[in-house]
């Protein structure tokens, strides 16, 4: 669903991402792990389209990078830490804003669909100003699967979330990956990746440094995975 | 530039194959709008701002009556020049600040339909706003306003503002100093619509002979169409990483 | 570090040797106006220097649009470089130009079309300057000059052309003069000697800095690229 070859993203001189190798078959949730300023959110925008590769490959659900970006756009949800929504406008607003942009058909009976899975019917007629952190980030998942994305990116959906809204972020998660959706999101948190994807690359340094499936990897040393990835 | 045109009929050929740019530019005005609508911080601020311009003219120029005559398309436009710097610079920022612009360029729809989605909500705030100061000036100053060639030209001379206007946000909300630096890029490069536009509205009041007239008017549609040709074009240097 | 080319420091030479012989035909061997006096003699620099703000102008548009097109940074260094030169060159315009003013027409400053225009292009290419400042990223930095340029350097003809529908009191020395301009003067053999060659020397003259000038962005673009270098 998403390949990646020899991506090197340069701003000006300095080089964040330096050959970056990177394969996603359908289906399949990668939590894409590293320290800060290892370039996760870069590669993340890039696969988003947002920012242009300086070099390398890149297909996402069939179509190139940057040259196809709208056909990429099309079959592409995006969560960031940002919510991307409009404060002076309602809930439902926001998704009819939105299903436009995107086409989207019988666009009434998907904001219904879409705002009874992330659990926020009753506050269709809201406006997105007075909801909470947690409850305008389950909305902006709703936004990003509102057009049936074939791929989702989650760009450290938990930034700034607490306890309560972060558990509800799992349950909202996990049924959007359980529809079949090839998933990658980007964490520092580990406890949460670990809980969700199905496959842990480690980005350090501008590459990947490992990989490891969740059967290649018993529960208990994500956490030692992870440092000797660093280290290593 | 005939590399240059070349590319240019290529992307419109991609542009035709994406069947909702017109629908999407709406889309982005009619956000903007309801979302205006509901909270009418624009509204008011560039109302109020304007008002508040007007109280200033009144008292460092003296509009007694004589003065009024000359000098009143000059207050009118630099009113209406600093509340639309006003109107831009928030209208773009909204966007960058939640992420917005990249929700935006997230949507499999054309670059040019942001500008021109952003260019119509950005052009009827500015409109609105001097809708309503026209008649307060006409009030306060028992001048009469109400021409068809003066509205014409504010009409005109506000397009060729925001489309150039509405280019330049987009940059100035993009940097460290966003908010002190949009006037400093608009004004030196808004200055031909400024001049015509005072000129011809100014011409317009004293009733002078419309052949008199014709070629500041001819100066704001050369201004308009070439500016918003040109920033059709690059606006997608402009949002695009 | 690549030392000077043999022919630029050759041109370096030459442009301080045609700077010096300018000026003797500007002060000394051109004669003397009869009505003006000797102020006149500013005018030989003063259109020369315009002549050179010009080129830059020109030069800066033309790597506006070009880097647009390659996105290749060179002409990011080549369009500051021109902006620069113009900057610094149509500042002495409008200062010879007062100086010429102040005795003819009795003030220092007159809003005549080309002095205001060049007044106009010196904001506007100072507004170019602190937007560079205001951004980190060195393509976006890039990006958002070249679109500037382009823009100035089309909104600048039009107010030209618009501060012109005013009026102008402004002498035109070349072409077509209008009889009742103050300060018109018609150019004598020896004028012309020395107007001509200003000209001719200012072109060289602006050839060098241009030359000189990208130089010196190359190699401050190595000096960053190297500095980079040590710190990984």
């Amino acid at each position: 669903m998403i390949e990646v070859r020899k991506l090197i993203k340069r701003f000006g001189m300095k080089t964040v991402l330096r050959g970056v190798d990177f394969d996603v078959q359908p289906g399949e949730f990668v939590a894409l792990l590293g320290p800060n300023g290892a370039g996760k959110t870069t590669f993340l925008r890039i696969l988003a389209s947002l920012s242009h590769p300086s070099l390398g490959e890149i297909r996402v659900a069939g179509y190139r990078l940057p040259n196809e970006a709208a056909a990429v756009r099309a079959r592409l949800g995006v969560v960031s830490h940002l919510p991307l929504l409009y404060g002076d406008l309602t809930a439902e607003e926001n998704l009819l804003f939105f299903g436009r942009m995107y086409g989207v058909t019988k666009l009434e009976n998907r904001i219904s669909e879409v705002l009874e899975m992330v659990g926020l019917s009753a506050r269709r007629h809201d406006l997105v100003r007075t909801f909470s952190r947690g409850m305008q980030q389950r909305l902006a998942i709703g936004r990003a699967v509102l057009h049936d994305p074939d791929v989702i990116l989650f760009d450290e959906p938990y930034t700034g979330l607490d306890q309560d809204a972060s558990s509800m972020l799992d349950d909202v998660l996990k049924s959007v990956a359980a529809q079949g959706r090839t998933v990658v999101m980007t964490s520092h948190d580990l406890v949460r990746a670990e809980d969700l994807a199905t496959r842990f690359d480690i980005l350090s340094r501008g590459i990947i440094a490992a990989s490891a499936t969740r059967k290649e990897l018993s529960k208990s040393n994500l956490l030692s995975f992870y440092k000797e990835a660093l280290a290593g | 530039m005939v590399t240059k045109s070349a590319r240019l009929s290529k992307s419109v050929t991609e542009r035709s194959t994406s069947p909702n740019l017109f629908k999407a530019t709406l889309a982005i005005a009619w956000k903007d709008l309801t979302a205006e609508y509901r909270s009418r911080e624009l509204f008011s601020a560039m109302l109020v701002f304007s008002l508040l311009v007007i109280l200033i003219f009144n008292f460092a120029l003296e509009l007694d009556i004589k003065t009024r005559q000359s000098v009143t398309s000059g207050v009118i436009w630099v009113t209406f020049a600093f509340a639309g710097t006003l109107g831009l610079n928030r209208s773009m920022a909204v966007e960058k600040d939640r992420g917005c612009l990249d929700g935006l360029l997230l949507a499999p729809v054309d670059r040019a339909a942001i500008y021109f989605g952003k260019v119509i909500s950005n052009l009827a705030f500015m409109l609105i706003v001097e809708i309503v100061v026209l008649p307060v000036y006409s009030f306060l100053y028992s001048i009469n306003l109400f021409n068809p060639g003066l509205l014409a030209v504010i009409l005109l001379g506000s397009i060729g503002y925001i489309a150039v206007g509405t280019l330049l946000a987009s940059m100035a909300v993009q940097t460290r100093t966003r908010d002190v630096l949009l006037p400093i890029l608009l004004f030196p490069v808004a200055i031909p619509v400024l001049i015509a536009a005072v000129k011809a509205s100014g011409g317009f009041l004293n009733g002078d002979e419309f052949s008199m007239i014709l070629p500041w008017i001819n100066l704001l549609i050369v201004y308009d169409i070439i500016f918003v040709a040109i920033a059709f074009m690059v606006f997608d240097y402009v949002v695009e990483e | 570090m690549q030392p000077k080319s043999t022919t630029l420091k050759i041109l370096d030479i030459v442009s301080v040797l045609l700077l010096a012989v300018s000026t003797y035909l500007a002060l000394i061997y051109a004669p003397e106006e009869a009505t003006m006096g000797q102020v006149q003699r500013v005018f030989y620099f003063h259109i020369a220097t315009a002549w050179v703000g010009m080129l830059g102008f020109l030069a800066a548009a033309v790597a506006g649009i070009v880097y647009l097109r390659a996105q290749n940074p060179k002409w990011d260094i080549v369009e500051v470089a021109a902006v620069e030169i113009s900057l610094v060159f149509f500042f002495i315009t409008i200062v010879l130009g007062s100086i010429w003013a102040r005795p003819v027409w009795n003030t220092w400053w007159t809003w005549d079309p080309r002095l205001t225009t060049a007044a106009i292009t010196e904001l506007i290419y100072i507004a170019y300057f602190m937007l560079r400042e205001g951004i980190e990223d060195p393509d976006r930095r890039a990006r958002f000059g070249a679109v500037y340029t382009l823009v100035g350097s089309l909104s600048v003809p039009i107010t030209f052309f618009s501060i012109r529908l005013f009026r102008t009191i402004h002498p035109v020395v070349i072409g077509s003069a209008d009889p009742s301009a103050t300060g018109t003067f018609d150019m004598t053999g020896g004028m012309q000697v020395a107007f001509f060659f200003a000209l001719f020397a200012f072109t060289v003259i602006f050839i060098d800095l241009f030359w000189n000038r990208i130089r010196m962005g190359n190699l401050a673009a190595k000096v960053e690229q190297l500095k980079l270098k040590v710190m990984h």
